[in-house]
């Protein structure tokens, strides 16, 4: 199968495929440990496990839109930044 | 109680996933592996890494069509939700009426976009249309062709005339599933038409309401063809909104990397504002 159309490149192969990583991972960590009922953290209002993953994964975008548009295209930073804040949606929110 | 667990529901979503994935998934990735690279055609690409988005951001062309359509999208709720929510609580609910009502309603659905634009381009004409004409004869200074403020009037008036039906259509299921016993507790009561309206109608059409403003935030976010149609984004930039810059880019430039990068900017922005609102008006159904 020709998939030359879609222009594939290594960088964003990986970033697919650690998207898809981490979904099979939450299903993993549901399966293993069940624990993603809502709940309600700093927000205040509720989250379950997925909706945790997917302000991570849409605050990240933003905090590396955010880099490149106020500070450069050096992203190593702004990944840095993303891994904590997903840390600390997974932890408070 | 222990809950029983069954996974075979998981095979009943397959069709949609495979569905999903062929429609928006893999047309997504393709765009996100665009947006990181340049091409001249031929299925050559040459690897660019975040300068598109870099341009993106610093483009004011890009900033001016989110502003416009970012006012553009509160001034359609500001009209579509209210007007929508009145023109619902004055149709009939029993009767011959009804019918008439609902066909009346649904019919500007009936039209494709294409053919609105169509209609409401020959409309407003100064020369031939009824609107324009008539608006000329009255003394009116109207001209949608020239002026900026006239083409926005005349594709916010458009984008009403279109899609308010939508938002009554929803609203008018929300308020005849109310049962009469409601009405009738209001009445014992003494209640005010407002009081039956702010503590029975409107908490009833709640969800439905929550189903109208995304629709209708998401659409007018992602309009493009009625003004492309009625005004091609002119006067000028006037009426050029983030989609029909999108095309521009894409289509008549032939700027794929820079349109990919714009594309995910604009898919965020909408993703996000969805969110926004689909939560605050989940919890706030939830807090009640």
């Amino acid at each position: 199968m020709d998939l030359s159309w879609m222009a594939w490149t290594l960088p964003t192969a990986a970033f697919f495929i650690t998207i898809f990583l981490m979904l099979v991972g939450m299903g993993v960590w549901e399966y293993f440990s069940p624990g993603g009922n809502p709940r309600v953290g700093i927000l205040r209002f509720e989250t379950t496990r997925g909706d945790r993953l997917f302000v991570s994964l849409l605050g990240s975008a933003f905090i590396h839109l955010a880099w490149l548009g106020l500070i450069g295209p050096n992203l190593w930073w702004a990944l840095a930044l993303a891994v904590v804040y997903a840390i600390g949606v997974f932890r408070f929110v | 109680m222990e809950k029983t667990w069954n996974n075979k529901a998981w095979f009943m979503v397959l069709p949609v996933l495979v569905l999903v994935a062929f429609s928006a998934v893999i047309p997504l990735m393709t765009v996100v592996n665009y947006s990181v690279q340049d091409t001249f055609g031929g299925n050559q690409f040459f690897w660019a890494g975040a300068e598109w988005f870099e341009e993106m951001l610093h483009s004011d062309r890009f900033w001016a069509a989110m502003g416009r359509n970012l006012i553009f999208s509160a001034i359609i709720l500001a009209i579509q939700i209210p007007l929508g929510i009145f023109i619902a609580l004055n149709m009939p609910r029993k009767g011959w009426g009804v019918p008439v009502c609902l066909v009346l309603m649904a019919l500007p659905l009936l039209i494709p976009w294409n053919v609105v634009g169509t209609i409401w381009q020959v409309f407003g004409r100064i020369d031939i249309g009824l609107l324009g004409y008539t608006l000329h004869a009255l003394g009116f200074d109207y001209n949608y062709v020239n002026d900026p403020f006239d083409a926005w009037v005349t594709v916010i008036v458009m984008d009403v005339w279109h899609w308010t039906s939508l938002v009554v259509l929803l609203c008018y299921a929300g308020l005849v599933s109310i049962p009469d016993a409601f009405y009738q507790a209001a009445k014992i009561d003494g209640a005010s038409r407002w009081a039956v309206f702010r503590y029975i109608q409107l908490p009833k059409m709640q969800r439905v309401l929550l189903i109208a403003v995304l629709l209708r935030f998401m659409d007018s976010f992602m309009i493009y063809t009625e003004p492309f149609v009625v005004t091609g984004g002119g006067p000028g930039n006037s009426t050029t909104f983030l989609s029909i810059d999108l095309v521009k880019m894409a289509v008549g430039q032939f700027d794929l990397g820079p349109a990919a990068a714009m594309s995910i900017i604009y898919f965020l922005i909408v993703l996000l504002l969805s969110w926004v609102f689909y939560t605050v008006m989940t919890n706030y159904d939830v807090e009640k």
